[in-house]
This record gives C-alpha cells, sequence and structure tokens, in this order.
C-alpha cells in the first residue's frame, strides 16, 4: 500500500466528514487492500490475522472479515454471502465484518447481474466458510497434537470433546497462518444451518438510516474536481463547433474538455460530449449550461419512436428466422386467434444517476471509486480507455443506489478516469438525471406477434410466438440486425405451453440507441405477450383464466427447448440441474391463486388477472386486482406473488426483492415510456419519466416463497415479468377491454 | 459571499454563490454526503431536509433562502443513529439500496413531528414526493406507522 493512499484515506475521512463506522470505513477504504495489504500496514495496528482464501481473513482478534466480491444494488448481497459464509465457517454473527471486494480475477466472476450472486456462487460461498472452518480445525489439531476429526467447529471457536479443550478462531490465527490453504472441504448438512434460510437484518441497516452509507456520488478525493458532460442527443453524433468562452467565466469553472469522440459499436466507451470541470457541482452545472456547442447528429438523427414502432410492428407481423420448432404450428386447426403486443423502450433509473471518481497517479496507475455492478468490466474498460495494463487500475467499488442493469456498463467511469488522466487531477465525473434518462443503454423496445390455433374443442393445438426488437448485441457488434438466440432465451424458447405444434420467430430489427440490460430484460415483454395472449384465449374458450393458465402449462414434465432445435442457454446453468420444470410454474401460478383468494365474488368494476413465469431459473406467479373508476382509470388495489427460488438464503431478502420486484412492474406497466424523436431521447426526468409513487402502491404486497429443497435460482429479476401482464389481465376482468400495449398511461388509463 | 446558517446545531458560515442549490452547499461546501442528489427538480424527495423544520427539496431552493435559518439533515436527526423512525426503518429491513432513505426519513420524521399519529392518508399523503425505485413503499407506510406507536 502506497504512503498516497494512507494519507488519502485519512484526508477522505475528513472532507468527508464520515464517522468511520466500522461497515463504512470498511467498504470505503479497505476494499483497495487486500488482506495481506492490511495485515502489513503498520499505522492501522492490524492484528495478525490468516487468510484461508480470498474471500475470508480471520484476524487475532477474532473478528472475521468477510470479502464481498459482488456488488450491493439493494439485493441484500452484502448480508446473504456473509450469511453463507458464516454459516459454513461457524463464526459468530456479532464478529463478522463484511468488507466491499476491488474489482479482481481472483474473485471468480464478480458480475452482479442475471440474479446469479446466488444461484451461481452458492458452492463457491459455502466452499469459501468451509475452507476456513478446515483451516481453524486443522490449527486446533495442530496445537492439540490430537486428530483433526477428534474437533469440531462451532459458534467461533474449535472444540475437542474428549479433553474438553476450546481455542477460539482468533487465539488460531497464528498456528493457521503457517497452515497450507485449504482447497475444497465439506459442507454442512441443511439441518444444521444457523444462517443460511433465517431472515438476518441487513447489515449496512445503521449506515442507510444515517446517512453514512457510501455511494460513488459520496466519494471525495483531495483536489478533486467535478465534472458534468453535456453529450450529443443523438448517439454516436460528434460535436461540429464548440464555443465556450461563456463557461470559462463561470465562477469555479476549471476548465472545458472535448471528450474523445463516441465509437461505433457504444460497447462501453464514453459517449463523447464536451466535459466542464469546477470546483463544485453547481458551477459545473452552470458552465455547461452556458457551453455552445452545435451537433454533427450523424445516422441515428433519423430515428423516431412513432415510426419506429410501425416498422417493428410490420417486422413482427412477417416471418422470421426460426430458433425453435416443434410439429407444425401452421396446421389446419378449427379456429384461429392472433394479437400483437407492443412495450416501448424504458430507462433503468437508477435512484443514484451514475457517478465514479478517479485519480491518476504520478506513476500512470489509476484508481476509480464507483457503483458498478461488474467491477472486472469497469477494470478492464479504464484500462482500455487510458492505454494501461489492467494491474495498474484499481477499482474500488462502493454501494450502489440503485442498478438495475444500468450500472452493468461502466462508461461512465470510464469518462472519470479519462478526465483525470487529462486534466492531472482527481475527478468525479456526476451524471444528472436527464443525462441518466437521455443517454442510457435501454431495455429494447419489442413487437411481439402471437397466433394460436384450437380444434374444434377448444384446447390449443399450434403456437406461433414472433419477436422483434433490437438486439443488446447491437452494442457491442456493427450491424447486428436483431434478436439473438441468448436473448430469446429469455422467457421465449422455454415457452412452457403444452401445445403440440410450437414456433418460435425472432425479426428484424435495428438499433439506434444504445441498447442494453434492465432488470429482467427480454423476460419483461416475453412475458407480457405470452401471459396476456395465454389469457386471451382464456376468454375466448369460456374458461377461467386461472385454470387456462394452468391447463395451458400442463402435465408437470422438463422441458428442453433443444429437443425442438433451440439454442437454450438456461442462464448460463445447466439444465439437467436447472430443469425447466412446468410443475414449479404450475405450483406458484395455483399457489398464488390460492393467496388472492381467486375466484371470489368481486365487485362492479374490480377484476383479477393472474400471469406465471420462470426466468433465472425460477418461477413465479403474480396476481393483481384493479379497479376502474368512472373515468376510466385503473388502480392497483391488491398484488400478491409467489416465488419457487428453490432454496432460499434470506428469506427477508426475498420478501423484499418480491415487494420491489412487483413496484417495479408497476411502474412499467402503467408509466415507463422512452421515447425518441430525431433520434433523441424526448423524456428526461421524474415529471416526463415517472414511476410509481407511494399513493399508487397497495397497502401490503403479499409475497410467499415456496418451501424447496431444489437447487437456488435467481431472486433480483425473476419478480419483474409476470406483473405487467397480471396487471392488463385484471384490467381485461373489471373492463372487457384487452391491452396490447404497455405503459397504460399512454393509453388514458392511469 | 457567506450565507451563515445553523446546520445540525452547528453555526456554520459558507462562502457560496447564494443562488446554489442548498443541497450542493451541503454535500460539496459542508461535506455532508448523507442528503441525496437524484433529480435536481424537487421531483423525487432525495434531497429532503429540514429547513426551520420544514421538510424541503434541497437541489431546488438556493441556499440564500436558508440563510438565518436551522437546516437538519439525516446527520443531525439524533446523535446515536436512534431516532424512533431510524430505528424502525432498521427494525423492519426497509431499506434495500439505501439511496432514496435519507430523503424519505426526513419525510417521516417531519410528518411524524406535526401529526404523531398519521393515518394512513397523512402518510401518502406526506411522503408522495419521495421516489423509491427499489419499492420499499410498502414497508416505509409500516414503519412510519411503527415509528408512530413508538412515540405516541
Amino acid at each position: 500500500m502506497s504512503e498516497l493512499r494512507k494519507i488519502s484515506r485519512r484526508e477522505f475521512m475528513r472532507r468527508t466528514g464520515q464517522a468511520g463506522g466500522g461497515l463504512v470505513f470498511a467498504l470505503t477504504f479497505a476494499s483497495a487492500c487486500t488482506p495481506a495489504e492490511q495485515a502489513a500496514a503498520p499505522e492501522e495496528k492490524q492484528a495478525a490475522s490468516v487468510a484461508p482464501n480470498v474471500y475470508v481473513n480471520i484476524r487475532n482478534d477474532g473478528i472475521v472479515e468477510i470479502y464481498c466480491h459482488r456488488s450491493e444494488m439493494g439485493q441484500g448481497i452484502r448480508t446473504s454471502l456473509a450469511q453463507v459464509i458464516a454459516d459454513e465457517l461457524e463464526a459468530d454473527w456479532d464478529k463478522v465484518e463484511v468488507l466491499q471486494a476491488i474489482g479482481d480475477e481472483k474473485y471468480g466472476d464478480q458480475n452482479t447481474d442475471g440474479s446469479t450472486s446466488i444461484r451461481k456462487q452458492f458452492d463457491l460461498l459455502r466452499n469459501a466458510g468451509a475452507t476456513a472452518r478446515d483451516m481453524m480445525l486443522a490449527a486446533a489439531a495442530a496445537t492439540w497434537d490430537v486428530p483433526a476429526d477428534e474437533c469440531v467447529a462451532r459458534r467461533h471457536a474449535v472444540h475437542h470433546e474428549a479433553s474438553g479443550r476450546s481455542a477460539g478462531y482468533g487465539e488460531l490465527v497464528d498456528t493457521a497462518s503457517g497452515l497450507p490453504q485449504p482447497e475444497s472441504a465439506e459442507f454442512k448438512s441443511r439441518d444444521d444451518y444457523r444462517y443460511i434460510g433465517k431472515p438476518m437484518d441487513t447489515i449496512d441497516g445503521m449506515a442507510f438510516t444515517t446517512g453514512t452509507a457510501v455511494y460513488a456520488t459520496d466519494v471525495t478525493l483531495p483536489d478533486m474536481v467535478y465534472a458534468t458532460i453535456e453529450r450529443c442527443p443523438v448517439l454516436g453524433g460528434k460535436v461540429a463547433s464548440l464555443d465556450d468562452t461563456a463557461a470559462r467565466e463561470i465562477s469555479g469553472v476549471v476548465d472545458v474538455i472535448r471528450m474523445p469522440e463516441p465509437t461505433v459499436p457504444p460497447v462501453f466507451n464514453v459517449l463523447g460530449g464536451v466535459a466542464v470541470l469546477a470546483t463544485n457541482s453547481w458551477a459545473a452545472e452552470q458552465g455547461r449550461k452556458a457551453l455552445k456547442i452545435e451537433w454533427d447528429r450523424g445516422a441515428n438523427a433519423t430515428y423516431s419512436s412513432d415510426t419506429y414502432k410501425k416498422q417493428l410492428i410490420a417486422s413482427a407481423s412477417a416471418p422470421g428466422n426460426v430458433m425453435l420448432n416443434r410439429g407444425d404450428a401452421d396446421a389446419e386447426v378449427a379456429n384461429v386467434h392472433e394479437a400483437t403486443y407492443y412495450a416501448p423502450h424504458l430507462a433503468q433509473a437508477p435512484m443514484e444517476p451514475p457517478a465514479a471518481a478517479a485519480r491518476v497517479n504520478d506513476d500512470g496507475t489509476c484508481e476509480v471509486w464507483a457503483c458498478t455492478q461488474h467491477p472486472q468490466a469497469a477494470r478492464d474498460t479504464v484500462a482500455g480507455t487510458l492505454g494501461l495494463d489492467k494491474k495498474q487500475v484499481t477499482v474500488n467499488v462502493t454501494l450502489l443506489g440503485g442498478g438495475f442493469g444500468r450500472k452493468s456498463k461502466p462508461d461512465f467511469i470510464a469518462e472519470a478516469a479519462w478526465l483525470a488522466q487529462r486534466a492531472g487531477r482527481p475527478v468525479k465525473v456526476q451524471w444528472t438525471r436527464e443525462d441518466d434518462i437521455r443517454h442510457g443503454y435501454f431495455h429494447a423496445v419489442s413487437a411481439q406477434y402471437f397466433r394460436a390455433g384450437m380444434d374444434a374443442d377448444g384446447v390449443t393445438k399450434t403456437w406461433l410466438h414472433r419477436t422483434s426488437f433490437p438486439s443488446i448485441s447491437s452494442t457491442f457488434a456493427p450491424d447486428v440486425p436483431g434478436p439473438q438466440a441468448d436473448e430469446l432465451g429469455l422467457g421465449a424458447m422455454d415457452c412452457p405451453w403444452d401445445v403440440p405444434n410450437l414456433r418460435l420467430e425472432a425479426c428484424d430489427a435495428p438499433a439506434h440507441v444504445r441498447i442494453g440490460w434492465l432488470r429482467s430484460v427480454c423476460n419483461i415483454f416475453h412475458a407480457f405477450g405470452a401471459c396476456g395472449f395465454v389469457d386471451e384465449l382464456a376468454h375466448l374458450k369460456g374458461q377461467d383464466p386461472k385454470d387456462h393458465l394452468i391447463d395451458m402449462i400442463g402435465p408437470a414434465r422438463l422441458i428442453d427447448p433443444a429437443a425442438d432445435g433451440g439454442k437454450f442457454s438456461n442462464y448460463g446453468q445447466d439444465l439437467a440441474q436447472h430443469p425447466v420444470d412446468t410443475g414449479r410454474l404450475a405450483g406458484v401460478a395455483k399457489k398464488v391463486a390460492d393467496m388472492a383468494g381467486w375466484g371470489r365474488e368481486l365487485p362492479e368494476g374490480r377484476g383479477l388477472g393472474i400471469a406465471a413465469h420462470r426466468s433465472f431459473l425460477s418461477y413465479v406467479g403474480a396476481v393483481a386486482e384493479v379497479s376502474v373508476d368512472a373515468d376510466g382509470k385503473i388502480r392497483v388495489e391488491d398484488m400478491w406473488i409467489c416465488i419457487d427460488a428453490g432454496l432460499v438464503v434470506n428469506p427477508d431478502r426475498v420478501h423484499s426483492q418480491m415487494e420491489g420486484a412487483a413496484i417495479f412492474g408497476m411502474s412499467l406497466a402503467l408509466h415507463g415510456d422512452i421515447t425518441a424523436q430525431g433520434g433523441a431521447v424526448v423524456e428526461g426526468n421524474f415529471d416526463t419519466y415517472p414511476v410509481v409513487r407511494i399513493g399508487e402502491v397497495p397497502r401490503k404486497i403479499h409475497t410467499h416463497i415456496m418451501p424447496s429443497d431444489e437447487l437456488p435460482g435467481g431472486v433480483g429479476e425473476p419478480g419483474v415479468p409476470p406483473i405487467a401482464p397480471a396487471i392488463v389481465n385484471a384490467y381485461f376482468a373489471a373492463s372487457g377491454e384487452r391491452v396490447r400495449e404497455l405503459p397504460l398511461r399512454n393509453l388514458g388509463l392511469v | 459571499m457567506a450565507v451563515k446558517l445553523v446546520l445540525n446545531g452547528q453555526e456554520t458560515s459558507l462562502d457560496v454563490d447564494p443562488e446554489m442549490p442548498l443541497l450542493w452547499a451541503i454535500r460539496d461546501i459542508a461535506g455532508l454526503t448523507g442528503t441525496k442528489y437524484a433529480c435536481g427538480k424537487a421531483l423525487c424527495g432525495s434531497c429532503t431536509v429540514h429547513v426551520d423544520g420544514r421538510p424541503m427539496r434541497s437541489c431546488a431552493i438556493p441556499v440564500s433562502t436558508a440563510a438565518g435559518k436551522t437546516v437538519t439533515t439525516i446527520e443531525g436527526i439524533s446523535d446515536d443513529g436512534n431516532h424512533p423512525v431510524q430505528i424502525a426503518w432498521r427494525q423492519l429491513n426497509v431499506a434495500q439500496c439505501g439511496y432514496c432513505q435519507s430523503g424519505q426519513i426526513m419525510s417521516a420524521v417531519a410528518l411524524l413531528e406535526r401529526n404523531p399519529n398519521p393515518s394512513d392518508d397523512d402518510i401518502v399523503s406526506a411522503m408522495s414526493g419521495n421516489i423509491c425505485r427499489c419499492g420499499t413503499y410498502t414497508r416505509i407506510r409500516e414503519a412510519i406507522q411503527r415509528a408512530a406507536e413508538g412515540q405516541s
């Protein structure tokens, strides 16, 4: 650890007025240091410690430090991850401190995206705890000269029952430090779990409620300047001319710097534009307003949402590339029903707009502090932007004030690093809300065409689904024509309906804005279309929508899209371990219907709607109860959600994710709409891009977690997809009007 | 020009452009970062502070309007983080990402100070200016009721 860093840490403390509470301190500063570095820092007077692996460091004062290598953005991973490790380690929860890891491959996958933290890393985390526990056992056995298998670890100590001896973990550190790091260890049996499966309080609760939690936007460095960037309203546009005279005259403005031009494809690179650097945020903002810029808007200036919508619907109305085929979806049937669904672009709009602070040191190395979901991509992007080796880049991960996919893309971090290098002093880049809404990586606009064929008995025999939307791949490669197989794997390819003839087609759609991930991604529109259309069929057949949904799901069975030619990625996990299980899908549908009292009498103008969807290896059923008032306005009166996510680590955080998903789903169903005119995004803040407020939300969102021994599935995203279709299906039940387009606000219903 | 105010009980003089929004004076100049920027237009409530006891959106008022007044931020509502609202917030694990919660808590504290037993409608009315994108609203409502019960 360099002297510079030590100084800056103290300075940072002083300047931000932080009280230095353990967790906050750890999150902000210790994140930059490896356990070995911390132990070696003399001025810190750190206790000697032993690190059984990169995730655990046991100090001889008995404190167990757990390195959280996943980003905290509200899902509670700093708590849940520590629960898993502490449980296997038999650590005392009160002696656990969670530190935030920097971006480094030594931690394995850190990309906090795809609801993967527990579902993909449960064994890795258990192993981190279990090997640390075994190291303590080995140290005690060596100390007492007894066989290790005569020792047991329990509550932060090792016990040798035969001789009655015990030693706390802290006491064993010196001995353990001479032992090899165990690579694998046996896991506890589920019956012995102490923390896994328990609703532990959020470890950051005190920081969250006292204003001491540190987000990227809160980072202050010595000699730092505040930067804000005016970017071209149109993707790919460039500065044609710049007059920064007035901007430079604003008191507090330090510099005006033209950013590097945007790249095609945009990837995670800077977006171009003009940066204003100032001694405070207000001066920077004033300077930015005083810039006189003429733009060369480029080829995307023709992008208009009104025109594009027509193109997209036309694309989905014509045959596309066949991605999945079973039987003959064109087979002759007695009755045919078809419909087209449309959903717009969305912005993630995390409450903390993108922000990052960066410093380039005298030796050319760069250190950033950022609210990133993807610390290693941030490191690679910064290194690439500055022409450094990634070993010269340190990415400190702060708390994230929401992410929802936006902060998977480190473009804003590259901006801060580039400006810090160019300015020769530390820089914090702060995006405004308007920047966030207008220059994001947007959730794709989509059109879905569905056609179902029924036999004379009303049984669905054919199902054709065409999906058209600009691909996320367009952000990373030029000239991507339309949806890619991995995107169809998000809620289309694992179609659960029990139909003998099924075809899925991908229809072309070019991208004119940056397309990116948003909480549950393509599952949003695939579930909206499929669950809405299934509800249509129920009413056409005169069947109860819940019974019909369960009939469509059919008998309990495992679906393998590969059997129908589908290249199904199953969210990056083994289909044998995480099958597409229609029994579990029907299970959540039945349970949530029971929770909602499905079938009960409702007053005039009220309706219940149901939807169920598998995503990220978990199954979620949702029921919405809506009312329609005399003016035709909709209100969501009540909401029920049931998730089957296999084993859950922290049920309280799972409940909270379901509550949040319901509200996120309500926002996109009722309000969310990003549009472009002349290539520029029209919306800009929460007035034109509204999200749900407290008064629109039911008093209680009823959530249920299915007890399960299955392997863990995802939790952060799967609650979102069934919400919008449950609401539009409830609206149909209440009003008799079918909605096939989001958001409801655009139809005058909100 | 220096703007003088009482910030979290301390006489404070801030040498700033009087037009600077109170938010940036608190964050960039006074160095108190618990108050958050999220919209800049008084649309979301993340920047809520108390000016002479009333909840205000600090992003949309110039620091000069706080001259001679008392300003309380999230850092100033209790010495130890144990204001009844803060306790209720933790008991119910309200926060998800936590970012908007300073503003939520400041709006809730102001509500309970003028109305110790708020009805559900009172809560909705007082809190409707505060956006939470994570969707913690149902727990916010419950936490305010719990804090009210604890106070009364």
